[in-house]
Formats: structure tokens, sequence, C-alpha cells
């Protein structure tokens, strides 16, 4: 018996070696990986809570029309009804989180306007174009059509 | 040893410590996963996550693009959605011009005056529920979430690219700010909330609308009925959800 434990210390050292990098490999992996990944798929799934924390820039129309329903009711009577507020107004949650907070600039209809009316080859024939360069002689296109309802005398 | 605890105290305080170490263990888990954010009345189970586009009502404004970088804070010259220009001369729909100055982030100038057919179509992450670039990932952070949204993981990102080359509709890029793999996330951050993508919200036409395939209230149920749809690139089998109406053809 003493003999065999003498000529089988090189396994001995081998087996224990082994165990002692499987206990290791089972403590860090316990510690590395979260508890949770696999439950959904291959992935961790407090990564969908992470992407979840951003803020949100664009407050929606509803909470614009919650408070702004005479603007409202005025466009969505005319053919702007499908444009949301934040289409022209650009992104305003601050501004919906506290009304002081960031007070929103009037935009540029020089500008504005150009962006979807401009006449462009590519865009579906029903909607309504204008060259804007001979179209107001460069009168801002607020002088004859209010935004939210274009139409003349509408 | 005088003072002698009484069985009744012993019953008391063992149980005020049971109670609160266990709701000390349950506080702390929910700290260990981070979960301040995430808000409790929404269910991954009860969303299957979807878009239609319509390329018939798409101006070319640019809106969808600003809205996007506004919202996601998306780097100058990458895009998470983007928009496209076709020009495609009289029957020769194999080799359509296709151009997209800036993603269409300013809009698209005139270019073309003489004949053929031209038009625009929006792009983005199509959302595939059977997707190459999760297939491809080596170390699962990238992954579609039981509601039907494929998602970045940024803290398991290796930045490797394996997923932008698998990609085949072109919707990922290398973000140079984390060196991570970045697109569209559907706006995650804001369809858990109730509200609509910022691209949706921002499109002056409603070229775009989000949807709910498990909403049976959700007006897609209809739409799909009553239209023709076409995903992009249907033979790669990756069953994408951004549905498109009334696609051309010459459209890859």
């Amino acid at each position: 018996m003493k003999d065999f434990l003498r000529n089988a210390e090189h396994l001995i050292r081998v087996v224990v070696l082994l165990a002692v990098g499987l206990i290791a490999f089972l403590v860090i992996r316990r510690a590395v990986i979260p508890a949770e990944f696999g439950k959904y798929g291959h992935f961790r799934p407090a990564a969908m809570d992470d992407v979840r924390a951003k803020p949100v820039k664009f407050a929606g129309h509803d909470a614009c029309e919650s408070c702004h329903s005479d603007e409202a009711d005025m466009k969505n009577k005319g053919p702007h009804a499908h444009v949301n507020c934040e289409a022209c107004h650009g992104p305003l949650a601050k501004h919906a989180d506290d009304p002081s907070a960031l007070v929103p600039q009037l935009p540029d209809t020089a500008v504005l306007c150009a962006r979807c009316h401009e006449a462009n080859q590519a865009k579906p024939k029903s909607f309504p174009q204008v060259a804007t360069a001979n179209h107001s002689n460069g009168m801002p296109c607020n002088t004859c059509h209010k935004p939210h309802d274009p139409r003349i005398g509408g | 040893m005088s003072a002698k605890v009484s069985r009744r105290d012993l019953l008391i305080k063992s149980g005020k410590f049971i109670l609160l170490t266990s709701a000390a263990a349950a506080a702390w888990d929910y700290v260990l996963e981070g979960r301040a954010e995430a808000s409790p009345n929404y269910d991954v189970t009860q969303h299957w996550w979807a878009m239609i586009i319509d390329p018939e009502k798409c101006i070319g404004c640019g809106n969808c693009v600003r809205a996007c970088e506004a919202e996601n804070d998306v780097p100058s010259g990458f895009f998470r959605t983007w928009v496209e220009r076709y020009h495609v001369e009289d029957a020769d729909m194999e080799h359509p011009q296709v151009d997209s100055p800036n993603g269409g982030h300013d809009g698209f100038p005139e270019k073309y005056k003489d004949g053929g057919k031209t038009f625009f179509i929006p792009k983005l992450c199509n959302h595939c529920a059977d997707s190459p670039c999760v297939q491809v990932c080596p170390v699962g952070a990238t992954f579609v979430t039981p509601d039907g949204v494929v998602l970045v993981d940024q803290k398991y990102c290796l930045g490797c690219r394996y997923c932008i080359q698998a990609c085949p509709y072109g919707c990922r890029f290398l973000n140079p700010k984390t060196n991570t793999a970045d697109k569209c996330t559907l706006c995650y951050h804001r369809i858990t909330k109730g509200l609509t993508t910022a691209c949706a919200e921002a499109c002056p036409t409603q070229a775009r609308v989000l949807a709910d395939l498990k909403n049976p209230k959700d007006p897609i149920h209809e739409f799909l009925r009553t239209h023709s749809v076409q995903v992009l690139k249907p033979q790669m089998a990756t069953h994408a959800k951004v549905f498109y109406k009334n696609l051309d053809g010459s459209v890859r």
C-alpha cells in the first residue's frame, strides 16, 4: 500500500490540481455570469432594462395635446391633422416634464415648410408640393398659410 | 448569566430577524439586477413588435432620421434609420440607381428630372425573429427579446463586428464612442412605456407605423389582411417584421 501511494503520487497531484482548477472555474463562473443569464435565451435579461433606462426625448402628441388642446383642435381639423406636434416643433419631453425648463423656439417656416413641401420628382404625386423659389416671392410661408391649418381662409 | 431570555422574547426577536433579512435580500436582488427604471406594468410576453412602412406615403423629408438621431444620440454620419431614393429606368428593374445623401438626414436635392420611376424607401432594423446577427454573436450580446425586438447588450459586446457583417440589410454599425455594435432598438425605451417610436412620432405622413402583432386590437391585423405587403430579402428567411406595403420589385 505504501509503495502504491508513493508510486501514485504524481497521479494524485494531477487529480488534486484538476479538482482545484474545476472548483476555481465553477466559483469564477458563478461570480461572473449573472444568475438570470439564459432566462429568455442566450443573453442577459438585465440588458433589456439597460436599454429601457434611456431617457425619452420626444414626449408624444398625447402629452402635448393634454395642455395645448386649442392648438391641437385647430391642427386636427385641417390637412395637417396627422402631423404630430413634435414633427415640426422638435423633441420636447423636457418641456412636457417641466414647461419652464425648456421653452420651445418657434420654428422658421421658410426652412420648416420646404423640408416636406419642396417639389421633388421622387415624392408621391398626390402630396402637395411647390417650387419654393418661385412660389412666394421670398415671403415667409406663414404670411399666407397658418402652419396649424395651412388652408387659405381655412 | 443572570439575564434570562424568555421563550416569548426569543420567538419575537428571531421572527423579526428572519423578516428583515428576507426583505433585505429581496430588495438587494432588484439592486443587483439594476431594475430601478423598469416599468412594472409592462409584460414582455404580451407583445410582439413590428412596423408597417408605406413607401407611397414617404416624402423623403428626413424627419425620421433626425428624430432618431435626437432620441438615441446616434453619432453623426451613422444611421439607425435612413431613407433611400430609388430611380428605376423603364424596363430595367434589375439596375435601380439608389442614393441616400447623408442617410436622407437633410432631405433629397432634386436629381432626376426625366422619365423613369423615382420613390423613397425608409429603412431600419427589420427586427428579424430569426436573425443572422443574433446567430453569429459569440458572447450573447445581441439577442431577440421575448417581445420580438433585436437589441445589443452594450456591457457584453466585444466590438468584434461579426454581427455587422452578418446583417443582410446593413442595419448595424460600430459606434465610434462606445466601440460596440449599435443599431435600431425600435425605441425599446419608448414602446415599453406605451409611446410609439421616435421615427413614427416624427413622420409627418404616417409612412411608418409601429404595430404589435400580439395585440388583437392593433389595426395591423386588418392592414395585413387587406393589403399586399412584402418584407425585404424574404429569400434570406430571416422572418423580418418590418412590412412594406406595395413594395416595388427593384428594392433590395
